[in-house]
């Protein structure tokens, strides 16, 4: 497999999850990091240029761990898509480490509808399969794979 | 053997009990209870990733587990359990973990004959396929077919295709012909999240995306033509409905909610996992009764959803053909799940036992004379509906008493990819597959050209093979095959 180039905000790997969809995503910082991974999420579900930013929601989380932080706020998406029909493109993430870690996003995105979207997988889960986020010299990576 | 690439694990050797049985001994791995078995020809299991094995010994460490932990012939890399995992747990000593059911909490089979021939269906196949995609919402985050009270989402819970049909959602000898008769017992709404409640209440009669799917089918070749006349498959060119979906947003967020308890509950219960995934908690305990409880109703939504897809598929033949269903003859074969865990009697050791038993892309398939099976297939054994890729085809089969001895009454749920999604979206245009299979005769419509792509026939594995497996065997007969005429999917 290719190194990592931590220029790219994600990347989608062919050689993991055979029945599902595995990516890595980066980012110089913790927050880019968690940007990066929603937007990789939202696009296994929809071409993300074509989601205008309409509806906002705020997402407040805690955990005693960053990987559990990710994981929580990545399945935060997954749930808007059923229980409100949204898909989001814009994420501004605020990640604060203290005894826990807790997070603050505000995600922007508009309903789906399958006239103006090109809908792709429908994400039934995030998986701790192979999760992982580590820190590199380079920046922060993680590696995520979604059951579709 | 190969060193799998992407994962680094090593093929363990094995030994040959049959030409289709292979047995990896608990001396591979630490902490192994009981052997790993692997139902599949020499060549299905050369070309089975490592992750399989790895997997399968995973699940051969869990307590309570019985006999062997089993991996069906379409094996291949799941999340904790491999797809096609079978694993049986004393209810008193032994677990149950979210990780053998998978995410789609009953995703499953069911298929609908019909009196009608290939002859009467070619002509308005494309009117058909249009009515179907028009009427049965598909793709991601399906919603809308049916509205649903938050009150009523709780009765589906516990009654499952009952509701369906108590509501105007089919007939009521569906209920009969649907394993379990369409309600696992035990289901309790207390144990569901509002979350679940929210991804749910708009899902009903809906589709969803992958694998999904909705074909209109006709009979290739009958194989048993005994059985098949019992269940009214008369002749090759007769039309059937196969549908594949399950739990939806609802038992996916019941399957993500457990698993996070089950990894907080683990320490409580002194028991070690080698994955996440396999998070697991003592079958009679608190959090193993929540889940088993909460599981049960996301299991029922799932019956009721392909009970209510049933009704719409129905509805559009008739608007179709101008004749009734009825008249049309179109009655459910039979409804199999092949994501679920259940308590059922097996025998152990010369003496049944009660078992949780795990069937993780893997379908029951218990053969003649079993209590749980209604009236009609007491002589025969189930039906078990086995779904190909759109390309190939499909088959039914039938359950047999060696299933019952040997693998608890389980056998395969499909053919197994062998391709990713995203090198299958790489190598396949969804627009191309779409006008080649047209060119075949065989009319598809996909929400997602991706998502069509994604579900190549060159993905997955040869689904002949993996069947021919299983009546090898014993474990479960062909009855008989089917052939795509026209798809929807998410």
């Amino acid at each position: 497999m290719a190194k990592p180039d931590f220029g790219e905000k994600f990347r989608f790997l062919e050689d993991i999850a055979t029945a599902d969809v595995a990516f890595e995503a980066y980012g110089s910082t913790e927050s880019e990091l968690f940007e990066n991974a929603a937007l990789a999420v939202e696009e296994t579900m929809v071409d993300t240029p074509s989601v205008k930013h309409v509806a906002k929601k705020k997402i407040v989380l805690e955990a005693a761990e960053i990987d559990k932080l990710l994981f929580d706020f990545l399945s935060e998406l997954v749930y808007f898509k059923d229980a409100e029909a949204l898909v989001f493109s814009s994420f501004k993430v605020a990640i604060k480490k203290d005894k826990k870690c807790a997070l603050t996003a505000e995600v922007s995105g508009e309903h789906f509808d399958a006239r103006r979207h090109d809908l792709r997988n429908d994400i039934k889960a995030i998986t701790w399969h192979m999760f992982k986020v580590e820190r590199t010299p380079k920046g922060w990576m993680c590696r995520v794979i979604v059951d579709v | 053997m190969p060193e799998n690439d992407a994962t680094g694990f090593v093929k363990p050797s094995m030994k040959k009990i049959s030409d289709i049985c292979w047995e990896i001994n608990p001396s591979f791995k630490e902490g192994m209870r009981v052997p790993a078995r692997i139902y599949a020809t020499k060549k299905l299991v050369d070309e089975m990733d490592a992750g399989v094995f790895e997997q399968i010994t995973n699940v051969a460490c869990l307590p309570g587990i019985q006999k062997h932990a089993i991996c069906m012939p379409d094996g291949h890399w799941g999340y904790g359990f491999p797809i096609g995992g079978v694993a049986a747990f004393d209810t008193k000593t032994g677990v149950i973990s979210p990780g053998g059911i998978g995410f789609d909490i009953n995703c499953g089979m069911r298929v609908l004959r019909t009196n009608l021939t290939i002859d009467d269906v070619r002509p308005k196949l494309k009117e058909l396929v249009d009515a179907l995609f028009n009427t049965v919402p598909a793709g991601v985050g399906a919603r809308g077919a049916i509205k649903l009270t938050r009150a009523q989402l709780r009765e589906i819970m516990v009654s499952g295709s009952r509701w369906s049909v108590e509501n105007g959602y089919g007939w009521s000898e569906d209920v009969d012909h649907t394993e379990d008769y369409g309600m696992i017992k035990g289901a309790d709404p207390a144990k569901i999240s509002s979350k679940a409640e929210s991804r749910g209440i708009e899902q009903l009669g809906t589709l969803g995306s992958g694998n999904h799917y909705l074909e209109v089918q006709y009979v290739e070749n009958i194989f048993d033509k005994e059985t098949a006349k019992k269940w009214g498959i008369e002749q090759p060119g007769q039309i059937c409905v196969m549908i594949h979906c399950g739990s939806r947003g609802f038992g996916h967020q019941v399957a993500t909610d457990y698993l996070n308890t089950f990894v907080g509950a683990m320490e409580k219960y002194g028991i070690t996992v080698r994955d996440r995934e396999l998070a697991c908690a003592p079958f009679g305990s608190d959090e193993g009764q929540n889940y088993f409880r909460a599981m049960a109703c996301a299991a029922n939504a799932a019956f009721a959803n392909r009970q209510a897809i049933s009704a719409m598929t129905r509805k559009c033949f008739e608007k179709t053909f101008k004749r009734t269903a009825e008249d049309m003859d179109m009655a459910l074969i039979y409804d199999v799940a092949h994501n679920i865990a259940k308590v059922e009697q097996h025998e152990v050791d010369g003496k049944f036992m009660d078992i949780v038993m795990h069937r993780k892309g893997a379908t029951r398939c218990f053969g003649p004379h079993r209590p749980e099976l209604p009236q009609v297939y007491q002589s025969t054994g189930q039906p078990v509906i086995i779904g190909g890729s759109m390309e190939t085809g499909s088959f039914v089969l039938v359950g047999t008493e060696k299933a019952m001895t040997e693998t608890f009454g389980s056998t395969m749920h499909g053919s197994g990819r062998t391709m990713s999604r995203t090198k299958a979206r790489h190598e396949v245009r969804g627009s191309e597959l779409q006008q080649q299979m047209l060119k075949r005769g065989i009319y598809v419509r996909s929400v997602s050209m991706s998502g069509l792509a994604e579900e190549a026939g060159v993905a997955y594995k040869n689904i002949n093979e993996v069947v021919e497996t299983m009546d090898i065997a014993g474990i479960s007969r062909k009855v008989c095959s089917l052939k795509p005429l026209g798809n929807i999917k998410g």
